[in-house]
């Protein structure tokens, strides 16, 4: 970006289109709370007004997926459940992104057992992974923060980037072949 | 209290009442398995005893200990109106996992006898609805067996994966209304 060359008019900004929706989307996260144990506790104490979410451009929570482009899952998912994660994530609008909240959503965490995903990354594709069991506050607003960070920076989301690869691999490999 | 309930269940079924043991007040009873329905029956039904509350139906894997029989199914009794306890325990054999249904006692054993189906693979004859309920459906084996490895998975990537808890008609019921809203 930089400064109108006019030194009257220094309020007009000059930019990339890219960068310009890059920083708009960055501050305008609509997030989807997959919440399912102690972690969404966490993440409702994070929206609400102590930690207060929206000081960060992020604090339109919406529980329909067709209305977010960011899903917090918080919490264990089972391999029952799978399939819903799977669902509700696929409604979301493009480009979308996800933040596993916890090592439970992240690894299984201490469910290292026979009903639980080792991490939601078998079922949708993770861009931040935020440790702890729950984590505090502070480290989801930092891991929004990085991805606020990652969305300015013009990088594709983990989505495209295994959209990207697979795309790639048709190519290197037709069908048949 | 607990010898009163002890005495009227070996009044009743004799020999059928297997063992009786009362640690600190919690009563146990251990019944023969092809009585266990007639004496569920009866600790309900019978006015001295009325047992109106079944809070909890599990089961037990003895594989570690050794002996026969390998499972033991566990039923909580609770009388809401003497304010009693009472646990009846039924030996199930390993070759033959099987036990008469409580469903048409109490309604509400009908999910924990789903749960003990689902996590030992015991079977409860005359069930009206015999299938997992806590593990989904594509899943082999049983996990709470001592034998079962404690993180061996099944995979479940079926997009209906919770729907066939649904019931068919309302499962209709509600394919109709979305067909309905995307035809507007």
């Amino acid at each position: 970006m930089g400064l109108s060359p006019e030194p009257t008019d220094q309020s007009v900004f000059t930019t990339a289109l890219d960068k310009m929706v890059s920083w708009a989307r960055s501050g305008s996260l609509w997030p989807l709370p997959f919440g399912t144990a102690c972690c969404a506790i966490e993440f409702m104490s994070v929206v609400s007004s102590h930690y207060d979410l929206a000081r960060f451009g992020a604090e339109v929570v919406r529980f329909s997926p067709r209305q977010s482009d960011l899903m917090i899952v918080a919490g264990t998912v089972t391999d029952k459940q799978a399939p819903v994660l799977k669902l509700i994530y696929e409604q979301m609008c493009e480009p979308k992104w996800v933040i596993s909240m916890g090592v439970c959503a992240s690894s299984g965490g201490f469910y290292r057992a026979y009903h639980v995903l080792q991490g939601i990354d078998e079922v949708v594709p993770v861009d931040i992974y935020v440790p702890g069991c729950p984590p505090t506050p502070e480290g989801l607003i930092y891991a929004i923060i990085k991805l606020q960070e990652k969305i300015q920076r013009g990088a594709p989301s983990r989505y495209q980037e295994i959209q990207r690869a697979s795309e790639a691999d048709a190519v290197l490999e037709p069908a048949g072949a | 209290m607990a010898q009163f309930i002890a005495d009227r269940l070996v009044g009743e079924f004799g020999t059928a009442v297997e063992q009786v043991s009362d640690d600190c007040g919690d009563l146990t009873v251990w019944i023969a398995r092809d009585r266990v329905h007639d004496v569920l029956a009866f600790c309900k039904h019978d006015d001295k005893l009325v047992f109106n509350f079944c809070m909890d139906v599990t089961a037990v894997d003895y594989k570690p200990l050794g002996g026969a029989p390998r499972f033991a199914v566990v039923y909580h009794l609770y009388s809401l109106t003497t304010g009693k306890r009472v646990r009846i325990k039924v030996g199930v054999p390993e070759e033959d996992p099987v036990v008469d249904t409580a469903v048409d006692v109490w309604k509400a054993a009908d999910w924990f006898e789903r749960e003990v189906y689902d996590m030992f693979g015991i079977r409860f004859e005359g069930h009206p609805n015999m299938k997992r309920i806590l593990c989904h459906q594509d899943f082999q084996g049983h996990p709470l067996r001592k034998d079962y490895p404690a993180d061996l998975r099944w995979r479940n990537l079926r997009p209906d994966g919770l729907a066939d808890e649904i019931a068919p008609e309302e499962m209709d019921r509600i394919r109709s209304r979305i067909r309905h809203r995307l035809s507007h």
